[in-house]
Parts: structure tokens; C-alpha cells; sequence
């Protein structure tokens, strides 16, 4: 299969990352040549394999609910790129 | 007394432990002699003034019975680190000051260990040249316009140029032993589950590990007692009990079988890497252990089963940078537009390019084809060693294809560059511990490693075996100094 100009635009989308239309030919060759690389999994038959999703497949292990790390609003706030003591702020989302 | 930047890491912490020479002597040393190294640009951050301070409290109220007492160490700015800025390579985290520490790097601040700085990396460890980073390349102490290797760039040039006595570093598919062998070190991937991931910024969370870049596989046995551990915030850590890796560190290989994948003999490799491998059998030979051929059948599926792997990890981990709570911003005309310009302005080329293939292969009508199928490929390889494992004790390849390249001379090729990972990359798919040792040069002199891959969880194994190969090929690193006026 090939990665047309199209479907580069409709996966930086999904991505939410623009790409103006010079960078999306060069993208689509790079992705195509990856892909095609990547293809070479089809002479495989796995239909009876199991996927494996993570080599630790142990049971996840419970723990309390409880809090550890306590004032540290504005330690973390600080690092928010536009300065606000009390939120995070975004540009207006509700008319 | 020989130049305390000459010396090991182990004979720094006995020097320390015997009050010959303090900690703040061994920092001066490295930071005098990182400031003078600048060109390689192998330190994203510097922390040289809170390190000089940190070791005069050291010796102040010293602690002998730390394993790295007063002993100064840069690491891999994958780590975050409190109150010191953590970049990842990248723009988005330019200026990323975290609120806590990584467990890996609060276990070598428990451990005595003093952090000098932050070494560059390729961007969130995506690359094996160190080319990717947002804060330019790193340079191989090696020769000019080398690559140092990647992703872990800037901490085998810093560990090369003794700019640090040992290093940390993260593979996700080679980043550690790769770079460990362009550069003439030793470079050690646990066991995925043996160091924490709290803490390291992450890329693929399923192939993720953190591990010891060191001079010399006595160092490398030290480092990993201090940064291996079981951590409850990490719920893929495994609570096994760790072994005294440096304490048990023996050349003793006799009765091991040692398995030999006839798969790893790709095309086109140069003759002097398989004349390296063949030294690498004839020493485990000579030194009283066994050479089996092996069969890994499904190596080949390798790579292009980690390029989906990967990259659906990472585009869904890299989802957190938005923009919104900490990081690089954007303006944009709403809260959408400024999501899409703060990560197009954000992230370089190949960490776009790797987002949007993990994006591609998670996305409807693609997933099965592609993400499922590369699982169920997973499997296969797991299994291949499984099987081998059978009949061998550990097992025994090339770290790399090639020696290092020069800066630029595979950047317009992401595939080209990818094939760096193959003899790397099926190790991180099964989850297993291997080593990189130094074991020759090439015809330019550059350095070529020697790979040792373990059992799940048998580092002390892989440990010895290198330890034996290190006594009998004595390698040395030919480096004279060329960035320093």
C-alpha cells in the first residue's frame, strides 16, 4: 500500500500536529519507505500466535489510595507556559 | 598518583573509602575537564556548582559505607531529576524543571553519587547517531564529525572522553550498547523490570530500560547494584531479588555453552566484525566454555516489528505534550490550532515522523494489519530465545552491524539508519539483559563491540562472561585528546 498526500494530512490530524505541504511530500516518501520496510511481516503466518503486549505479564499489584507528595501546586504550576498561580490556562474553548 | 580523570570508577570509590584523595578533588577533576571539553557538546545542563557544594558537604560528613561516596556523575537527560532541568533532547521540554526525582537517579543520590550534569541525547531517545537532538550533535572523542551513537550520545562521549567516571543511559532498541560501542565502553540493558522507568521520560514503556555506561565491566557490576531495584512506583518493576553483582563478578566461564545465532551473519557485514566474533568464541573457548550454533529463526522480523511497536507506544505517550500544563507553547488562533503549531514547532522531524507511524498503525482499519500482527510477531521472537535458552547459557553476537558513521552521512535515510538497531533491537522484544563490551577496532580505528545476551534476570551471568572476554582481549580506546586546545 501506499501513503498518499492525503492520508499524511488526515494522520497529522489525528496526531495533532500540522505539516504545511512541502514537509508532507517529503513525509509521505518517508513513510512509504518505512511501511515498505515494515511489510516484510506479512510473509509470516502468525493466525494461531497470541500477541504479546508486554514481557512482564504479572498481575498488577494493588496498593493504597493514599496521598504522598503534598503542596507542591505551585512547584508544578511553575512549569506551565502561561503564568498563572492558581490554574492552567488554554485559549478560550466555550463562545 | 596517576590523573584522577585516569582513573576507574571502582578505584575512585576505593581512593575515597581510604581518604587518599576527597570528593571534591574528583569533582573538580571531571568538571575542570568537561569545561574544557565544550566542543563535544556532549552536556545538555551542567550542575558544576551545586556538584562542587554537594561534595564539600560530602566531605565534610563523609559516608564510607556508601556504594559511590562523594563520587560525581553526569547522566542521560532522559532522567528527571529534581529542580535540575530535564530536556529529553527536545524543544517541547526546553525548560522542564521537574518536581521529583527519577528512582534510578534518587538511587545514586542514596548511593553517595553527586550529579554534575545532564548529557545530551537524541530527541526522547529516538535516533542512534544523536543527530535528533534538539541541542545539536554530539561529537565521538573517538575522531572529528564522528557519531558518538545514540540515543544515549551524549553519555558514551562523556564517558569516552572522561568527562564522567560512568554513566547512565536508556534502550529502548540499542540506545545503550550501541552507543557503548562506538565509543570504546562498556553498556549494560538489564532485564526490563530490574530499574525502575518512575521518573524517565518515557518513549516505548514496553521495551523502556535504564542501564549502567561504564569504562570497564568491574564499574558496570557496580553501577547496576546501585540502580537496579524493585519500586512500587513503577507497576512493571519486578520484585526478584538482586544480586551482588560486583561482590559475584568472576571470570570463571568454564562448562558455560555459549549459543551462536546464525541468523546475526547478515549481508554485507564487514570482515573485520566477523573476525571480532570469531575472536569473541575462540577466548570462551579457550577459557574452558562451549560454542552451540543456535537457530533464532524469526531475527529478521526484528526490526520491522519494533518500528510498529515503538512507534504506537510513543504516539501515545507523547499525547502529554499539548502545550498545557508544562513545556513549549505555541499561539494559535484556538485551543486545537494551538495544540497542532505547539507540537509541529515542538517535536524535530523523526520524532513527527515516528508519531505519526505509531498513529497510522493504532488508527481504525490499520490496527490488526499492523500493531496486532507486530504483537503476535513479538511473540515469535520471544519465543526463538525461549527455545535457545533450552540449550545455551547465554549467547553471543556483534553490538553492531558497522562501526561508527560519520555526523550526516545517514540522515536522509531513516530506514538506513533504523538497520543500525539489528542486533540490538530483538533483545529489547524479549525483555532480555544484555552487554556490550569493547572488543576491537576497525581498519579507521574505530572501536567495535562484542554482544553478550543473558536469561531473564541473569546479569551476574552476562556480567562474568564479559568480564572474562574484557580480561583476555585487553582492549584499549586510542583517543589523544583532539577537542582540547
Amino acid at each position: 500500500m501506499t501513503i498518499d498526500l492525503k492520508t499524511v494530512k488526515h494522520i497529522s490530524k489525528l496526531s495533532r500536529i500540522s505539516i504545511d505541504d512541502n514537509k508532507a511530500k517529503k513525509l509521505s516518501d518517508d513513510l512509504n519507505s518505512i511501511f515498505k520496510f515494515i511489510e516484510k511481516l506479512e510473509e509470516l503466518d502468525t493466525e494461531k500466535i497470541e500477541p504479546l503486549a508486554s514481557i512482564a505479564e504479572t498481575n498488577l499489584k494493588l496498593r493504597k489510595d493514599e496521598i504522598k507528595s503534598k503542596n507542591i501546586r505551585e512547584d508544578i504550576l511553575k512549569n506551565s507556559p502561561e503564568d498563572n498561580k492558581d490554574f492552567f490556562v488554554v485559549p478560550k474553548v466555550v463562545e | 598518583m596517576s590523573n584522577i580523570i585516569d582513573l576507574k570508577l571502582f578505584e575512585l570509590v576505593e581512593k575515597i573509602k581510604k581518604k587518599e584523595i576527597s570528593s571534591t578533588e574528583v569533582t573538580k577533576a571531571f568538571i575542570d575537564r568537561s569545561q574544557k571539553s565544550k566542543k563535544l557538546n556532549s552536556y545538555i545542563t551542567e550542575n558544576f556548582e551545586n556538584a562542587l557544594q554537594k561534595a564539600k558537604q560530602f566531605d565534610e560528613k563523609p559516608d564510607f559505607n556508601k556504594k559511590l561516596p562523594g563520587i560525581p556523575l553526569a547522566v542521560k537527560d532522559l532522567f528527571c531529576t529534581k529542580n535540575i532541568r530535564t530536556t529529553a533532547g527536545s524543544k517541547i521540554l526546553e525548560n522542564f524543571i521537574p518536581t521529583y526525582e527519577s528512582t534510578v537517579t534518587q538511587n545514586i543520590l542514596n548511593e553517595g553519587g553527586i550529579i554534575i550534569g545532564k548529557l545530551n541525547c537524541d530527541e526522547f531517545a529516538m535516533g542512534s547517531s544523536n543527530e535528533t537532538s534538539f541541542f545539536g550533535n554530539v561529537q565521538n572523542p573517538i575522531s572529528e564529525n564522528l557519531v558518538p551513537g545514540g540515543s544515549s550520545g551524549g553519555s558514551s562521549s562523556a564517558l569516552a572522553a572522561n568527562l564522567t567516571p560512568a554513566t547512565i543511559g536508556t534502550d529502548t532498541g540499542g540506545s545503550i550498547r550501541q552507543p557503548a560501542s562506538f565509543t570504546g565502553t562498556v553498556g549494560l540493558k538489564p532485564t526490563y523490570g530490574s530499574c525502575s522507568r518512575y521518573g524517565i521520560v518515557a518513549f516505548a514503556s514496553s521495551l523502556d530500560q535504564a542501564g549502567p555506561m561504564t569504562q570497564n565491566v568491574k564499574d558496570c557490576a557496580l553501577m547496576l547494584e546501585v540502580i537496579s531495584s524493585y519500586d512500587n512506583k513503577d507497576s512493571t518493576s519486578v520484585d526478584f531479588k538482586r544480586g551482588q553483582y560486583l561482590k559475584d563478578l568472576n571470570e570463571n566461564i568454564k562448562g558455560k555453552k555459549i549459543g551462536i545465532p546464525k541468523q546475526y551473519r547478515v549481508d554485507g557485514m564487514p570482515k573485520e566484525i566477523e573476525e571480532l566474533w570469531k575472536k569473541g568464541m575462540k577466548i570462551i573457548e579457550d577459557n574452558g566454555g562451549e560454542i552451540i550454533e543456535i537457530n533464532l529463526p524469526n531475527t529478521n522480523y526484528a526490526l520491522p516489528t519494533y518500528y510498529i511497536v515503538a512507534p504506537a507506544e510513543a504516539s501515545s505517550n507523547l499525547a502529554r505534550y499539548d502545550g498545557v500544563k508544562y513545556g513549549f507553547r505555541s499561539k494559535g488562533e484556538n485551543l486545537i490550532d494551538m495544540y497542532e503549531k505547539t507540537r509541529s514547532e515542538g517535536f524535530g522531524d523523526e520524532v513527527k515522523r515516528r508519531i505519526m507511524i505509531g498513529t497510522y498503525v493504532l488508527s481504525s482499519g490499520y490496527y490488526d494489519a499492523y500493531y496486532l500482527k507486530a504483537q503476535k510477531v513479538r511473540r515469535l521472537i520471544k519465543n526463538d530465545f525461549d527455545e535457545a535458552y533450552k540449550k545455551v547459557d547465554a549467547i553471543l553476537t556483534p553490538s553492531t552491524p558497522s562501526s561508527a558513521f560519520k555526523i550526516g552521512e545517514k540522515t536522509n535515510d531513516p530506514v538506513s539508519m533504523y538497520l543500525n538497531d539489528i542486533f540490538t533491537v530483538p533483545i529489547n522484544l524479549a525483555g532480555l539483559p544484555a552487554i556490550s563490551i569493547p572488543a576491537g577496532h576497525d581498519k579507521s580505528g574505530y572501536p567495535l563491540g562484542l554482544q553478550v545476551i543473558g536469561k531473564a534476570f541473569d546479569e551476574q551471568n552476562i556480567l562474568n562472561i564479559a568480564y572474562s572476554i574484557e580480561k583476555n582481549i585487553n582492549f584499549k580506546n586510542n583517543i589523544n585528546d583532539w577537542w582540547i586546545n
